[in-house]
């Protein structure tokens, strides 16, 4: 059935705007940053993952090690770009935000050069199952399971662990967490950490899927999660993973019957412009 | 003079127009717009359509503005539904619904764009044309900025809730910096279209957009020569040091973080205080 084919498609696509998208929303619901250089932490994770399977590491392993690079660079963006702009207008750290993206995917094209990287190796690439009529390849069914496993871990880390309450209670009200004894300086390190090993987890499945690392592959996606914060009402959670799914289906249609008006990146822009003249603060505001 | 810096000094004529004219915008009137690049391309498009159906280029020039105003007038109604994040995410919507529109219609040429645009005026002609046009947009603002429409940017600028309780029509403002910004961005696509006779959909893409952003900031926001410079300097770097041509995006980006870090007034907040420390 093509529409199966196109709904699954569309659902392992917006899996991975699903990751991102979260990370995104982590950092806007905590700081109120419009997080753009979020797609270099993507596009780090999978820059790290290719050149690690590539030295020889199973992919899992390679997996891993593009988390910890992606976990211990955001902090280090944290601390480098956002900290010293927290008190400046929202606009300030936006603008640093651009200006670091279009830095670092410049310092990714000399470093790895500008024609990108393929894994030597992809073994779940080039494996696949046939569901029903549906084709699905390792890649596609990893991206599905590691969104569901990271996003629900994360769900349970944030309801049931201490540090866990401890960021909601700061993303609530950070002057009261702090008479409670929470570190905020420590919660932010926290998300910044967790946000940027999702991106690499995304980054390097993207790679795994195109089995293609380029320079450029984190801006688009990037841009993309920020129209679904926006459409699932900026910090929502929850709203965030359901637009994210939403557009990705719709993509996935719209480049099956739209392609001949609109580009496929386009899309997400459209509904985004679209939904927000209708509802101007995303499609699951909390009151306002 | 040679070609290479007669053509050099009219790309820096339309960089400057086009960083004031979304000085006006997101500098004046504190609306960040991060899809200027559609408005540019608008006007771009929309005279070069016409020149290449043999209209006279004054009437493609003049349609070429109208055309990015109109464009302008309507993402600046849009705009007036959402603030700040939501405004700055929109009009990046913008940037890429263009794209990911003009790319498509065959119409307008698709991918391969519009060619053989006719030149209407010699080398040094269009020079001087890229020249006027700056200025004019460059006197219009001080003349805004000297204004009482200027005095309301300001305050909407700062303060969009309190110019409101004081009974001023906000909505009416921010549409006029919308529709006067984009259709000098406009006027600027003109220029650049007849002047390199062919025009892609990726010449107007996001990365323009923030490019001339970057002038801006650079430069400091709500300043005119501050922007002005911004723009000779973002421009003439990456030509005179060919080491700059080559790290362009990534000296631009480094740039854009040194000075939010630094001094986000840009250069003109620099020049002030040394001015101050001085004086």
């Amino acid at each position: 059935m093509f529409q199966l084919e196109l709904l699954a498609a569309g659902l392992v696509q917006g899996a991975t705007y699903a990751m991102m998208a979260l990370g995104l929303t982590l950092v806007y619901g905590l700081l109120r940053i419009l997080h753009i250089a979020h797609a270099a932490l993507f596009t780090l994770g999978a820059y790290v993952g290719v050149v690690a399977a590539n030295l020889g590491l199973p992919i899992v392993l390679a997996g891993l090690v593009a988390v910890a690079a992606g976990a211990l660079a955001g902090p280090l963006v944290y601390l480098a770009v956002y900290k010293p702009l927290l008190d400046k207008p929202p606009y300030v750290a936006l603008i640093a935000s651009i200006g670091l993206l279009i830095a670092l995917e410049d310092g990714f094209r000399l470093v790895f050069g500008p024609y990108g990287l393929s894994f030597d190796h992809n073994p779940w690439f080039i494996t696949g199952w046939d569901f029903g009529g549906v084709y699905l390849n390792a890649v596609q069914l990893t991206i599905a399971v590691a969104a569901l496993v990271l996003i629900s871990g994360f769900a349970l880390f944030a309801a049931r662990s201490r540090t866990g309450v401890a960021w909601r209670a700061t993303v609530t009200d950070p002057a009261m967490a702090e008479t409670f004894g929470v570190d905020p300086e420590h919660i932010r390190m926290l998300n910044f950490a967790i946000a940027s090993a999702l991106a690499a987890v995304a980054g390097i499945l993207v790679g795994l899927l195109n089995n293609l690392v380029e320079p450029g592959m984190g801006a688009i996606i990037s841009y993309k999660g920020l129209a679904i914060i926006v459409l699932g009402g900026l910090g929502n959670v929850m709203g965030t993973l359901v637009a994210a799914l939403m557009l990705g289906v719709a993509e996935s249609f719209g480049q099956a019957y739209l392609d001949h008006i609109l580009d496929r990146d386009a899309i997400a822009f459209f509904i985004l412009i679209v939904v927000l003249m209708w509802r101007p603060h995303g499609l699951f505001a909390r009151g306002r | 003079m040679d070609g290479y810096l007669i053509s050099l000094a009219t790309f820096t004529a339309i960089n400057v127009g086009l960083a004031l004219s979304l000085n006006l915008i997101s500098g004046f009137c504190g609306q960040i717009s991060l899809g200027h690049a559609a408005f540019f391309g608008t006007g771009a498009y929309a005279s070069a359509l016409l020149s290449v159906n043999g209209s006279p280029f004054v009437l493609s020039l003049l349609a070429g503005g109208l055309a990015a105003a109109i464009l302008g007038l309507i993402v600046g109604l849009a705009s007036l539904r959402v603030r700040e994040d939501f405004l700055a995410i929109t009009t990046m919507g913008v940037s890429f619904l263009f794209i990911g529109f003009v790319r498509k219609q065959e119409w307008l040429g698709g991918e391969v764009g519009i060619s053989s645009i006719p030149k209407p005026l010699s080398d040094e002609g269009m020079a001087i044309l890229a020249f006027a046009l700056a200025a004019a947009i460059g006197l219009l603002l001080w003349q805004i900025r000297r204004s009482w429409m200027g005095r309301i940017f300001d305050m909407i600028a700062q303060d969009e809730d309190a110019a409101l309780s004081l009974g001023i029509d906000t909505a009416r403002y921010k549409l006029a910096a919308f529709v006067l910004g984009t259709a000098a961005a406009g006027l600027m696509g003109v220029v650049y279209a007849h002047l390199v006779q062919l025009i892609v959909p990726d010449a107007f893409d996001f990365i323009v957009s923030v490019t001339i952003l970057a002038m801006v900031v650079v430069g400091g926001v709500g300043s005119i020569w501050g922007v002005v410079a911004g723009a000779l300097l973002l421009t003439l770097l990456p030509e005179m040091v060919r080491f700059v041509n080559d790290y362009k995006l990534l000296i631009y980006g480094s740039l854009m973080i040194a000075v939010m870090l630094a001094s986000p007034g840009g250069l003109a907040g620099v020049a002030a205080k040394l001015l101050k420390r001085g004086g």
